[in-house]
Protein backbone atom coordinates (compact mmCIF):
# COMPACT_ATOMS: atom_id res chain seq x y z
CA UNK A 1 0.00 0.00 0.00
CA UNK A 2 2.64 2.83 1.13
CA UNK A 3 4.07 1.50 -2.16
CA UNK A 4 1.60 2.70 -4.28
CA UNK A 5 0.89 6.28 -2.58
CA UNK A 6 4.58 6.91 -2.15
CA UNK A 7 4.92 6.54 -6.20
CA UNK A 8 1.64 8.58 -6.65
CA UNK A 9 3.42 11.72 -7.59
CA UNK A 10 5.70 10.04 -10.37
CA UNK A 11 2.82 8.03 -11.27
CA UNK A 12 0.98 10.98 -11.74
CA UNK A 13 3.44 13.01 -14.04
CA UNK A 14 3.41 9.74 -16.47
CA UNK A 15 -0.44 10.04 -16.50
CA UNK A 16 -0.13 13.88 -17.74
CA UNK A 17 2.01 12.80 -20.23
CA UNK A 18 -0.24 9.98 -20.83
CA UNK A 19 -2.94 12.00 -21.71
CA UNK A 20 -1.39 14.98 -23.51
CA UNK A 21 0.13 12.28 -26.28
CA UNK A 22 -3.46 11.02 -26.06
CA UNK A 23 -4.76 14.26 -26.20
CA UNK A 24 -3.07 15.70 -29.11
CA UNK A 25 -3.18 12.47 -30.77
CA UNK A 26 -7.15 12.65 -31.19
CA UNK A 27 -7.18 15.80 -31.95
CA UNK A 28 -4.49 15.58 -34.68
CA UNK A 29 -6.19 11.97 -35.58
CA UNK A 30 -9.94 13.83 -35.56
CA UNK A 31 -8.93 16.80 -38.41
CA UNK A 32 -7.09 14.55 -40.23
CA UNK A 33 -9.28 11.43 -40.47
CA UNK A 34 -12.20 13.37 -41.04
CA UNK A 35 -10.59 14.85 -43.89
CA UNK A 36 -9.34 11.50 -45.29
CA UNK A 37 -12.68 10.23 -44.75
CA UNK A 38 -14.44 12.81 -46.87
CA UNK A 39 -11.84 12.54 -49.75
CA UNK A 40 -12.24 8.55 -49.71
CA UNK A 41 -16.36 9.08 -49.83
CA UNK A 42 -16.57 11.88 -52.11
CA UNK A 43 -13.31 12.85 -53.87
CA UNK A 44 -12.84 11.79 -57.23
CA UNK A 45 -10.54 8.60 -58.37
CA UNK A 46 -7.20 10.24 -57.73
CA UNK A 47 -8.24 11.86 -54.53
CA UNK A 48 -9.70 8.60 -52.89
CA UNK A 49 -7.49 6.04 -54.48
CA UNK A 50 -4.10 7.30 -52.67
CA UNK A 51 -6.70 7.52 -49.54
CA UNK A 52 -7.47 4.31 -49.55
CA UNK A 53 -4.08 2.60 -50.02
CA UNK A 54 -2.55 5.05 -47.13
CA UNK A 55 -5.06 3.62 -45.30
CA UNK A 56 -5.13 0.01 -46.08
CA UNK A 57 -1.07 0.13 -45.07
CA UNK A 58 -1.28 1.97 -42.47
CA UNK A 59 -3.84 -0.19 -40.88
CA UNK A 60 -2.28 -3.34 -41.61
CA UNK A 61 1.21 -2.59 -39.59
CA UNK A 62 0.87 -3.30 -36.00
CA UNK A 63 1.45 -0.07 -34.05
CA UNK A 64 4.66 -0.90 -32.92
CA UNK A 65 6.51 -0.84 -35.51
CA UNK A 66 4.80 1.91 -37.13
CA UNK A 67 6.42 3.71 -34.08
CA UNK A 68 9.52 2.21 -34.45
CA UNK A 69 9.36 2.83 -38.28
CA UNK A 70 8.99 6.65 -37.72
CA UNK A 71 11.46 6.57 -34.60
CA UNK A 72 14.45 5.01 -36.60
CA UNK A 73 13.21 6.05 -40.11
CA UNK A 74 12.83 9.94 -39.92
CA UNK A 75 16.21 11.21 -38.76
CA UNK A 76 17.46 9.02 -41.91
CA UNK A 77 15.29 11.26 -44.33
CA UNK A 78 16.94 14.28 -42.46
CA UNK A 79 13.67 15.17 -40.69
CA UNK A 80 14.85 15.60 -36.96
CA UNK A 81 11.98 14.96 -34.31
CA UNK A 82 12.25 14.01 -30.98
CA UNK A 83 11.58 10.79 -29.51
CA UNK A 84 8.45 12.54 -28.59
CA UNK A 85 7.04 14.07 -31.66
CA UNK A 86 8.10 11.36 -33.86
CA UNK A 87 5.98 8.97 -31.24
CA UNK A 88 3.13 11.38 -31.74
CA UNK A 89 3.44 11.60 -35.44
CA UNK A 90 3.27 7.67 -35.46
CA UNK A 91 -0.13 7.16 -33.18
CA UNK A 92 -1.32 10.31 -35.20
CA UNK A 93 -1.14 8.43 -38.34
CA UNK A 94 -2.12 4.96 -37.03
CA UNK A 95 -5.42 6.82 -35.91
CA UNK A 96 -5.98 9.16 -38.76
CA UNK A 97 -6.51 5.98 -40.95
CA UNK A 98 -8.71 4.24 -38.30
CA UNK A 99 -10.96 7.85 -38.28
CA UNK A 100 -11.04 8.17 -42.36
CA UNK A 101 -12.55 4.36 -41.75
CA UNK A 102 -14.95 5.40 -38.88
CA UNK A 103 -15.66 8.62 -40.71
CA UNK A 104 -16.24 6.74 -44.62
CA UNK A 105 -19.15 4.48 -42.65
CA UNK A 106 -20.64 7.42 -40.98
CA UNK A 107 -21.00 9.72 -44.20
CA UNK A 108 -22.12 6.88 -46.19
CA UNK A 109 -24.96 6.10 -44.47
CA UNK A 110 -26.59 9.36 -45.13
CA UNK A 111 -28.75 8.58 -48.28
CA UNK A 112 -27.96 10.18 -52.03
CA UNK A 113 -31.52 12.40 -51.13
CA UNK A 114 -30.37 14.06 -48.93
CA UNK A 115 -27.25 15.37 -50.88
CA UNK A 116 -29.32 15.98 -53.49
CA UNK A 117 -31.91 17.80 -51.26
CA UNK A 118 -28.82 19.98 -50.46
CA UNK A 119 -27.89 20.45 -53.84
CA UNK A 120 -31.20 21.77 -54.95
CA UNK A 121 -31.30 24.44 -52.69
CA UNK A 122 -27.77 26.05 -53.94
CA UNK A 123 -25.56 24.50 -51.34
CA UNK A 124 -21.88 23.92 -52.05
CA UNK A 125 -20.02 20.85 -51.39
CA UNK A 126 -18.93 22.34 -47.67
CA UNK A 127 -21.94 23.56 -46.95
CA UNK A 128 -23.67 20.41 -47.39
CA UNK A 129 -21.16 18.36 -45.25
CA UNK A 130 -21.65 21.09 -42.75
CA UNK A 131 -25.23 21.17 -42.15
CA UNK A 132 -26.89 18.28 -44.20
CA UNK A 133 -24.16 15.16 -43.74
CA UNK A 134 -22.35 15.80 -40.74
CA UNK A 135 -25.28 16.90 -38.26
CA UNK A 136 -27.07 13.32 -39.58
CA UNK A 137 -23.40 11.36 -39.43
CA UNK A 138 -23.01 12.32 -35.64
CA UNK A 139 -24.37 9.44 -34.71
CA UNK A 140 -22.65 6.62 -36.33
CA UNK A 141 -19.50 8.08 -36.10
CA UNK A 142 -19.47 8.97 -32.28
CA UNK A 143 -19.25 4.99 -31.15
CA UNK A 144 -16.51 3.98 -33.18
CA UNK A 145 -15.00 7.13 -32.59
CA UNK A 146 -14.67 6.78 -29.15
CA UNK A 147 -13.40 3.54 -29.83
CA UNK A 148 -10.45 5.04 -31.65
CA UNK A 149 -10.06 7.35 -28.61
CA UNK A 150 -9.98 4.59 -25.93
CA UNK A 151 -7.16 2.68 -28.26
CA UNK A 152 -5.33 5.90 -28.57
CA UNK A 153 -5.00 6.34 -24.61
CA UNK A 154 -4.30 2.29 -25.03
CA UNK A 155 -2.16 2.28 -27.90
CA UNK A 156 -0.17 5.55 -26.08
CA UNK A 157 1.67 3.20 -23.73
CA UNK A 158 3.60 2.36 -26.76
CA UNK A 159 5.73 5.63 -26.64
CA UNK A 160 6.88 4.38 -23.74
CA UNK A 161 9.25 1.83 -26.03
CA UNK A 162 10.79 4.68 -27.42
CA UNK A 163 11.84 6.46 -24.08
CA UNK A 164 9.13 8.28 -23.26
CA UNK A 165 8.47 8.51 -19.86
CA UNK A 166 4.30 8.11 -19.62
CA UNK A 167 2.17 6.39 -17.36
CA UNK A 168 3.36 3.25 -18.35
CA UNK A 169 7.39 3.56 -18.26
CA UNK A 170 6.34 5.40 -14.72
CA UNK A 171 4.93 2.27 -13.67
CA UNK A 172 8.16 0.22 -14.88
CA UNK A 173 10.47 2.62 -13.33
CA UNK A 174 8.92 2.26 -9.99
CA UNK A 175 8.58 -1.36 -10.11
CA UNK A 176 12.23 -1.41 -11.45
CA UNK A 177 12.93 0.86 -8.09
CA UNK A 178 10.90 -1.51 -5.56
CA UNK A 179 10.35 -4.81 -6.85
CA UNK A 180 6.60 -5.03 -6.56
CA UNK A 181 5.16 -5.61 -9.84
CA UNK A 182 1.52 -6.91 -9.17
CA UNK A 183 0.84 -3.56 -7.07
CA UNK A 184 2.02 -1.12 -9.57
CA UNK A 185 0.17 -2.99 -12.78
CA UNK A 186 -3.17 -3.43 -10.79
CA UNK A 187 -2.52 0.51 -10.29
CA UNK A 188 -1.80 0.92 -13.89
CA UNK A 189 -4.35 -1.11 -14.81
CA UNK A 190 -6.95 1.08 -12.72
CA UNK A 191 -5.83 4.13 -13.83
CA UNK A 192 -6.12 2.70 -18.12
CA UNK A 193 -9.21 1.33 -16.97
CA UNK A 194 -10.99 4.62 -15.51
CA UNK A 195 -9.98 6.62 -18.91
CA UNK A 196 -11.26 4.48 -21.07
CA UNK A 197 -14.36 3.73 -18.76
CA UNK A 198 -15.26 7.66 -18.20
CA UNK A 199 -14.95 7.67 -22.46
CA UNK A 200 -17.44 4.61 -22.76
CA UNK A 201 -19.52 6.61 -20.65
CA UNK A 202 -19.60 9.47 -22.63
CA UNK A 203 -20.02 8.21 -25.60
CA UNK A 204 -23.21 6.41 -24.77
CA UNK A 205 -24.91 9.26 -23.39
CA UNK A 206 -23.69 11.18 -26.44
CA UNK A 207 -25.49 8.67 -28.82
CA UNK A 208 -28.67 8.99 -27.08
CA UNK A 209 -28.76 12.64 -27.31
CA UNK A 210 -28.11 12.76 -31.16
CA UNK A 211 -30.72 9.96 -32.18
CA UNK A 212 -33.07 12.61 -33.49
CA UNK A 213 -33.54 9.97 -36.54
CA UNK A 214 -35.11 6.53 -35.68
CA UNK A 215 -34.15 3.51 -37.27
CA UNK B 1 -33.16 38.43 -72.71
CA UNK B 2 -36.07 39.20 -73.83
CA UNK B 3 -39.41 38.69 -72.42
CA UNK B 4 -41.07 36.51 -74.83
CA UNK B 5 -37.85 34.18 -74.59
CA UNK B 6 -38.51 31.03 -72.85
CA UNK B 7 -37.07 30.67 -69.53
CA UNK B 8 -36.53 26.77 -70.09
CA UNK B 9 -35.13 26.01 -73.26
CA UNK B 10 -34.17 22.54 -74.26
CA UNK B 11 -32.58 21.65 -77.55
CA UNK B 12 -31.49 18.38 -78.60
CA UNK B 13 -30.28 17.28 -75.11
CA UNK B 14 -29.10 13.65 -75.18
CA UNK B 15 -28.23 11.74 -72.44
CA UNK B 16 -26.82 7.61 -71.72
CA UNK B 17 -26.36 5.56 -68.75
CA UNK B 18 -23.67 3.69 -70.12
CA UNK B 19 -24.90 1.71 -73.12
CA UNK B 20 -28.84 2.91 -72.04
CA UNK B 21 -30.01 5.88 -74.21
CA UNK B 22 -32.20 7.35 -72.20
CA UNK B 23 -33.07 10.99 -73.73
CA UNK B 24 -32.09 11.08 -77.44
CA UNK B 25 -32.48 14.76 -78.47
CA UNK B 26 -35.16 16.96 -76.11
CA UNK B 27 -36.55 19.93 -77.51
CA UNK B 28 -38.50 21.71 -74.88
CA UNK B 29 -39.38 25.44 -73.89
CA UNK B 30 -41.04 26.11 -70.62
CA UNK B 31 -42.52 30.09 -71.10
CA UNK B 32 -42.40 32.47 -68.03
CA UNK B 33 -45.40 31.88 -65.84
CA UNK B 34 -46.51 28.55 -67.34
CA UNK B 35 -46.92 24.99 -66.37
CA UNK B 36 -45.66 22.39 -67.97
CA UNK B 37 -46.67 18.91 -67.68
CA UNK B 38 -44.04 16.09 -68.46
CA UNK B 39 -46.18 12.79 -68.78
CA UNK B 40 -45.55 9.37 -70.11
CA UNK B 41 -44.62 5.88 -69.27
CA UNK B 42 -42.09 4.68 -66.72
CA UNK B 43 -38.62 4.87 -67.79
CA UNK B 44 -39.12 7.13 -70.77
CA UNK B 45 -36.45 9.83 -69.82
CA UNK B 46 -38.93 12.37 -67.29
CA UNK B 47 -36.95 11.94 -64.32
CA UNK B 48 -33.98 12.42 -65.95
CA UNK B 49 -35.02 15.54 -67.58
CA UNK B 50 -35.64 16.98 -64.43
CA UNK B 51 -32.38 16.22 -63.42
CA UNK B 52 -30.58 17.32 -65.80
CA UNK B 53 -31.98 20.66 -65.60
CA UNK B 54 -31.20 21.49 -61.99
CA UNK B 55 -27.77 19.19 -62.66
CA UNK B 56 -28.47 16.20 -60.61
CA UNK B 57 -27.63 14.59 -63.83
CA UNK B 58 -24.99 15.97 -66.42
CA UNK B 59 -26.55 15.60 -70.60
CA UNK B 60 -24.21 14.55 -72.96
CA UNK B 61 -24.78 16.69 -75.55
CA UNK B 62 -27.46 19.59 -76.87
CA UNK B 63 -28.38 22.49 -74.71
CA UNK B 64 -30.32 23.33 -71.73
CA UNK B 65 -30.94 27.29 -70.66
CA UNK B 66 -32.49 28.52 -67.84
CA UNK B 67 -33.06 32.11 -68.14
CA UNK B 68 -30.53 32.25 -71.23
CA UNK B 69 -28.10 30.58 -69.43
CA UNK B 70 -26.87 27.30 -70.39
CA UNK B 71 -27.18 25.28 -67.20
CA UNK B 72 -24.21 22.48 -67.38
CA UNK B 73 -21.53 23.60 -69.54
CA UNK B 74 -19.19 26.57 -69.09
CA UNK B 75 -18.82 28.40 -72.93
CA UNK B 76 -15.99 29.61 -72.97
CA UNK B 77 -14.77 30.14 -76.91
CA UNK B 78 -16.12 27.63 -78.41
CA UNK B 79 -15.75 24.62 -75.91
CA UNK B 80 -17.94 23.46 -73.66
CA UNK B 81 -16.38 22.47 -69.89
CA UNK B 82 -18.52 21.28 -67.28
CA UNK B 83 -19.21 23.82 -64.75
CA UNK B 84 -17.14 23.66 -61.19
CA UNK B 85 -18.86 22.93 -57.84
CA UNK B 86 -19.56 27.15 -56.98
CA UNK B 87 -21.18 27.51 -60.46
CA UNK B 88 -23.31 24.88 -60.15
CA UNK B 89 -24.49 25.97 -56.81
CA UNK B 90 -24.93 29.31 -57.75
CA UNK B 91 -27.07 28.01 -61.00
CA UNK B 92 -29.06 25.63 -58.45
CA UNK B 93 -30.31 28.34 -56.13
CA UNK B 94 -32.76 29.62 -58.99
CA UNK B 95 -33.97 26.43 -59.34
CA UNK B 96 -35.94 24.82 -57.30
CA UNK B 97 -37.16 21.41 -56.66
CA UNK B 98 -39.47 18.83 -55.11
CA UNK B 99 -38.90 15.04 -54.66
CA UNK B 100 -41.26 12.28 -55.22
CA UNK B 101 -39.78 11.22 -51.68
CA UNK B 102 -39.62 14.49 -50.23
CA UNK B 103 -35.83 14.43 -49.01
CA UNK B 104 -36.45 16.68 -45.80
CA UNK B 105 -33.56 16.94 -43.47
CA UNK B 106 -34.46 14.71 -40.72
CA UNK B 107 -32.74 16.75 -38.37
CA UNK B 108 -33.95 19.93 -38.65
CA UNK B 109 -37.28 21.28 -37.78
CA UNK B 110 -40.61 22.26 -40.70
CA UNK B 111 -38.91 25.95 -40.30
CA UNK B 112 -35.02 24.99 -40.52
CA UNK B 113 -35.23 22.76 -43.48
CA UNK B 114 -36.96 26.15 -45.25
CA UNK B 115 -34.35 28.47 -43.94
CA UNK B 116 -30.96 26.35 -44.26
CA UNK B 117 -31.12 27.43 -48.01
CA UNK B 118 -32.18 31.28 -47.27
CA UNK B 119 -29.31 31.50 -44.56
CA UNK B 120 -26.33 29.68 -46.30
CA UNK B 121 -27.18 30.55 -49.96
CA UNK B 122 -29.65 33.82 -50.10
CA UNK B 123 -27.42 35.34 -46.88
CA UNK B 124 -30.17 36.28 -45.28
CA UNK B 125 -30.12 37.31 -41.55
CA UNK B 126 -31.41 35.01 -38.97
CA UNK B 127 -34.41 36.61 -38.07
CA UNK B 128 -35.32 37.50 -41.57
CA UNK B 129 -34.93 33.90 -42.69
CA UNK B 130 -37.27 32.53 -40.01
CA UNK B 131 -39.69 35.19 -40.83
CA UNK B 132 -39.84 34.11 -44.57
CA UNK B 133 -39.59 30.35 -43.45
CA UNK B 134 -42.44 30.69 -41.48
CA UNK B 135 -44.38 32.90 -44.03
CA UNK B 136 -44.35 30.39 -46.53
CA UNK B 137 -45.19 27.21 -44.22
CA UNK B 138 -48.38 29.57 -43.33
CA UNK B 139 -49.20 29.46 -46.92
CA UNK B 140 -48.95 26.10 -47.54
CA UNK B 141 -51.18 25.41 -44.27
CA UNK B 142 -48.40 24.34 -41.74
CA UNK B 143 -48.69 27.16 -39.56
CA UNK B 144 -49.13 25.13 -36.64
CA UNK B 145 -46.21 22.69 -37.52
CA UNK B 146 -43.32 25.05 -37.72
CA UNK B 147 -41.03 23.42 -35.02
CA UNK B 148 -41.96 20.13 -36.01
CA UNK B 149 -39.48 17.36 -37.24
CA UNK B 150 -40.37 15.58 -40.64
CA UNK B 151 -41.01 12.33 -38.69
CA UNK B 152 -43.53 13.80 -36.75
CA UNK B 153 -45.53 14.93 -39.70
CA UNK B 154 -47.80 13.15 -42.35
CA UNK B 155 -46.42 12.45 -46.03
CA UNK B 156 -48.66 15.38 -46.97
CA UNK B 157 -47.22 17.40 -44.57
CA UNK B 158 -43.21 16.80 -45.40
CA UNK B 159 -44.29 17.14 -48.34
CA UNK B 160 -45.50 20.94 -48.65
CA UNK B 161 -42.38 21.36 -46.47
CA UNK B 162 -40.46 20.05 -49.61
CA UNK B 163 -42.44 22.76 -51.49
CA UNK B 164 -41.95 25.59 -48.98
CA UNK B 165 -38.23 24.73 -48.96
CA UNK B 166 -38.03 25.12 -52.62
CA UNK B 167 -40.19 28.15 -53.17
CA UNK B 168 -38.49 30.27 -50.59
CA UNK B 169 -35.73 30.60 -52.61
CA UNK B 170 -37.47 32.78 -54.61
CA UNK B 171 -36.44 30.31 -58.26
CA UNK B 172 -37.25 31.61 -61.26
CA UNK B 173 -38.80 27.88 -61.98
CA UNK B 174 -39.68 25.10 -59.71
CA UNK B 175 -39.51 21.52 -60.43
CA UNK B 176 -41.55 18.90 -58.93
CA UNK B 177 -40.99 14.76 -59.83
CA UNK B 178 -44.08 13.02 -59.13
CA UNK B 179 -44.43 14.92 -55.80
CA UNK B 180 -47.64 12.83 -54.64
CA UNK B 181 -46.93 9.27 -55.81
CA UNK B 182 -45.14 8.62 -52.41
CA UNK B 183 -48.59 9.68 -50.37
CA UNK B 184 -51.17 7.75 -49.32
CA UNK B 185 -54.42 8.71 -51.97
CA UNK B 186 -56.19 11.09 -49.09
CA UNK B 187 -52.96 12.76 -48.63
CA UNK B 188 -53.06 13.85 -52.23
CA UNK B 189 -55.32 16.72 -52.51
CA UNK B 190 -53.89 18.97 -49.86
CA UNK B 191 -50.23 18.38 -51.72
CA UNK B 192 -51.88 19.68 -55.39
CA UNK B 193 -53.95 21.68 -53.56
CA UNK B 194 -50.75 24.17 -52.86
CA UNK B 195 -48.96 23.51 -56.40
CA UNK B 196 -52.33 24.86 -57.99
CA UNK B 197 -52.10 27.93 -55.84
CA UNK B 198 -48.22 28.42 -56.78
CA UNK B 199 -49.54 28.03 -60.65
CA UNK B 200 -52.31 30.75 -60.01
CA UNK B 201 -49.26 32.70 -58.72
CA UNK B 202 -47.55 32.80 -61.75
CA UNK B 203 -44.59 30.34 -60.38
CA UNK B 204 -43.12 28.96 -63.37
CA UNK B 205 -43.04 24.90 -63.05
CA UNK B 206 -41.64 22.03 -64.97
CA UNK B 207 -43.71 19.09 -63.38
CA UNK B 208 -43.95 15.20 -64.03
CA UNK B 209 -46.80 13.64 -62.93
CA UNK B 210 -49.01 10.91 -63.18
CA UNK B 211 -52.32 12.63 -62.55
CA UNK B 212 -54.15 13.50 -65.56
CA UNK B 213 -56.71 15.14 -64.13
CA UNK B 214 -54.61 17.52 -62.37
CA UNK B 215 -51.83 17.62 -65.31
CA UNK B 216 -55.67 18.76 -67.38
CA UNK B 217 -56.49 21.52 -65.12
CA UNK B 218 -52.82 23.25 -64.17
CA UNK B 219 -51.21 22.99 -67.15
CA UNK B 220 -50.46 25.69 -69.78
CA UNK B 221 -48.50 22.85 -72.05
CA UNK B 222 -48.36 19.21 -71.70
CA UNK B 223 -45.79 17.14 -72.83
CA UNK B 224 -45.65 13.17 -73.60
CA UNK B 225 -42.40 11.72 -73.69
CA UNK B 226 -41.63 8.40 -75.63
CA UNK B 227 -38.65 6.83 -75.73
CA UNK B 228 -36.20 9.71 -74.52
CA UNK B 229 -38.07 12.01 -76.86
CA UNK B 230 -40.68 14.58 -77.05
CA UNK B 231 -43.39 12.20 -78.49
CA UNK B 232 -46.31 14.89 -78.43
CA UNK B 233 -46.78 18.26 -77.19
CA UNK B 234 -49.48 20.97 -77.15
CA UNK B 235 -52.56 22.02 -74.79
CA UNK B 236 -53.64 20.12 -72.28
CA UNK B 237 -56.83 19.94 -74.39
CA UNK B 238 -54.85 19.11 -77.68
CA UNK B 239 -53.23 16.17 -75.81
CA UNK B 240 -55.72 15.20 -73.93
CA UNK B 241 -58.80 15.56 -76.15
CA UNK B 242 -57.35 14.50 -79.52
CA UNK B 243 -54.67 11.81 -78.17
CA UNK B 244 -55.52 9.80 -81.76
CA UNK B 245 -52.14 11.35 -83.34
CA UNK B 246 -50.08 9.27 -81.42
CA UNK B 247 -50.77 5.43 -81.17
CA UNK B 248 -48.06 5.46 -77.68
CA UNK B 249 -50.30 8.05 -76.35
CA UNK B 250 -53.56 6.61 -76.66
CA UNK B 251 -52.26 3.74 -75.28
CA UNK B 252 -50.69 5.47 -72.23
CA UNK B 253 -53.79 7.00 -71.48
CA UNK B 254 -56.01 4.11 -72.06
CA UNK B 255 -53.52 2.17 -69.56
CA UNK B 256 -53.70 5.20 -66.67
CA UNK B 257 -57.61 5.62 -67.38
CA UNK B 258 -57.78 2.10 -66.18
CA UNK B 259 -55.54 2.20 -63.49
CA UNK B 260 -57.26 5.31 -61.98
CA UNK B 261 -61.04 3.96 -62.20
N1 LIG C 1 -28.65 6.87 -62.13
C1 LIG C 1 -28.99 6.01 -63.11
N2 LIG C 1 -28.12 5.07 -63.52
C2 LIG C 1 -28.45 4.22 -64.51
N3 LIG C 1 -29.62 4.22 -65.16
C3 LIG C 1 -30.53 5.13 -64.79
C4 LIG C 1 -30.27 6.07 -63.75
N4 LIG C 1 -31.35 6.87 -63.62
C5 LIG C 1 -32.25 6.44 -64.52
N5 LIG C 1 -31.75 5.39 -65.23
C6 LIG C 1 -32.44 4.70 -66.32
O1 LIG C 1 -32.93 5.68 -67.20
C7 LIG C 1 -34.18 5.30 -67.73
C8 LIG C 1 -35.16 6.43 -67.57
O2 LIG C 1 -35.39 6.63 -66.19
P1 LIG C 1 -36.24 7.84 -65.62
O3 LIG C 1 -35.71 9.10 -66.15
O4 LIG C 1 -36.28 7.66 -64.16
O5 LIG C 1 -37.66 7.56 -66.27
P2 LIG C 1 -39.08 8.02 -65.76
O6 LIG C 1 -38.93 9.09 -64.74
O7 LIG C 1 -39.76 8.51 -66.99
O8 LIG C 1 -39.75 6.80 -65.22
C9 LIG C 1 -34.58 4.02 -67.04
O9 LIG C 1 -34.28 2.94 -67.92
C10 LIG C 1 -33.67 3.98 -65.85
O10 LIG C 1 -33.37 2.64 -65.53
MG1 LIG D 1 -39.54 9.14 -62.72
Amino acid sequence: MNVMINSLPFLWQGLLVTLQVSAIVVVAAFVLGISLGVGLSFGPRWVAWPIRIYSDLIRGLPLLVLIFSVYYMLPLTGVNVTSFWAAIFALAAFQSAHVAEVTRGAVQSIPPGQHEAGKAIGLTFGQRMIYVVFPQALRRFLPPWINTVVSTVQGSALVSLVGIVDLMLAIQQVIGRTFKPMPMYILGALIYFAINYALSLISRTLEARFAYVRE
Amino acid sequence: MSVSEPLVKVRGVTKAFGSNNVLNGVDLDVPRGSVVSIIGASGSGKTTLLRCVNLLESYDSGSIEVDGVEVGYDIADGRRRPRGERDLARIRADIGMVFQMFNLFPHLTATENVMLGLRKVRGMAKAEARATAEQWLVRVGLGDKLASLPIEMSGGQQQRVGIARAVAMNPKVLLLDEITSALDPELVGEVLKVVRELARDGMTMMLVTHEMSFARDVSSRVVFMDGGRVAVEGTPREVFGAPAQSERLRGFLARIELREV
